[in-house]
């Protein structure tokens, strides 16, 4: 069966990518793609580049994002707007690195994108 | 009364883009004192290329040329400008649709599609020292029918933009500096005063 996909969106390449390699220590049966940077690979976030990550991520069962600081959840929304690709949740307030670990490994246990929010807001103390 | 035309369109993203490209470092400084700095450049490359993007093609409709520069300016302006001017370019576009010319009441409504888009993208109000502060009165006077002239808007622009020196910011990257914000003009707000005094420029060689 097909795992809920993540999208790791960052300001910078580095960052989405290393956390990204982080979490590939652990998890390994589920689409982790990072999307950091401008579409010249600048500091910054852009919503076409998210958008062909959520793609590549999807497996058929939905794509969960997170997202580091200031443009990146606009450009996350604006991304999952864009794309057709079903049933794909952007993750509120949640930490990037942590939280991306956390939500690997739970998509790796074939959670749904909505049962791993819920999951991560409790975690992260949000509710 | 004053219409747009699709040609007057293309000449407000390019008057914009002149006055932004002049104004480049201003806009830098403004967001090095309150935020990162990336203003000026990020607005200088979205610009440029939605200029080189709308120049280039041929429009039936306004709807059209904005439906470009959104487009271009949400791939290209790579801060949280991006998804703002880009969802204002796309709801006007979205308002607009083929209407071939375009009434003040029509663009007027437009703005407000465009405002409340912004609104809901940044999760913003007016006073918490953002774009949203100069785009709501401008919003509001445009609405006002027969007094509208380019004269009346710049002023209205300019003193809501210099209206955020005031302002403690409580979104974007200010917000974190809480009242160490006071004391300095909101970066956005003076793009969006550049794309409004754009907009007053045009409508004066139309008239």
């Amino acid at each position: 069966m097909a795992n809920t996909g993540i999208v790791l969106i960052s300001h910078s390449p580095k960052v989405a990518e290393g956390t990204r390699d982080i979490i590939a220590e652990a998890v390994k049966n589920v689409k982790v793609v990072p999307a950091g940077g401008t579409e010249e690979g600048g500091i910054g976030t852009s919503a076409p580049k998210i958008q062909q990550a959520v793609e590549e991520a999807d497996d058929g069962n939905g794509v969960l994002l997170l997202y580091d600081i200031g443009s990146a959840g606009m450009n996350a929304e604006m991304a999952v707007e864009l794309t057709e690709t079903e049933r794909c949740h952007v993750a509120e307030d949640i930490p990037l690195v942590e939280g991306g670990y956390v939500a690997a490994v739970e998509a790796g246990m074939g959670k749904s994108a909505e049962e791993i929010i819920a999951s991560l807001r409790k975690s992260f103390r949000l509710e | 009364m004053m219409v747009m035309t699709a040609e007057q369109a293309v000449t407000w993203v390019e008057k914009t883009n002149a006055l932004i490209q002049s104004n480049k470092e201003y806009l830098t400084e403004l967001d090095q004192a309150i935020g990162d700095g990336d203003h000026g450049l990020n607005m200088s490359r979205g610009f440029q290329e939605a200029e080189a993007k709308v120049s280039s093609s041929e429009y039936e409709t306004v709807g059209g040329v904005f439906k470009d520069t959104a487009t271009v300016l949400m791939s290209k302006i790579g801060g949280a400008s991006g998804p703002l001017y880009g969802t204002a370019f796309l709801k006007m576009s979205m308002f607009l649709r083929d209407k071939p010319s375009v009434t003040q009441a029509d663009f007027a409504e437009a703005v407000e599609e465009a405002l409340n888009g912004m609104k809901q993208r940044g999760k913003a109000e007016q006073g918490e020292k953002t774009m949203i502060d100069v785009w709501h009165p401008v919003a509001d006077f445009l609405k006002n029918g027969q007094n509208v002239n380019a004269g009346k808007l710049v002023e209205v622009a300019e003193q809501a933009m210099e209206g955020t020196k005031d302002t403690v910011a409580t979104k974007g990257r200010a917000a974190y500096l809480q009242d160490r914000s006071k004391g300095h003009i909101d970066p956005g707000s003076t793009s969006s005063f550049y794309l409004f005094q754009a907009l007053a420029d045009v409508w004066e060689e139309g008239e």
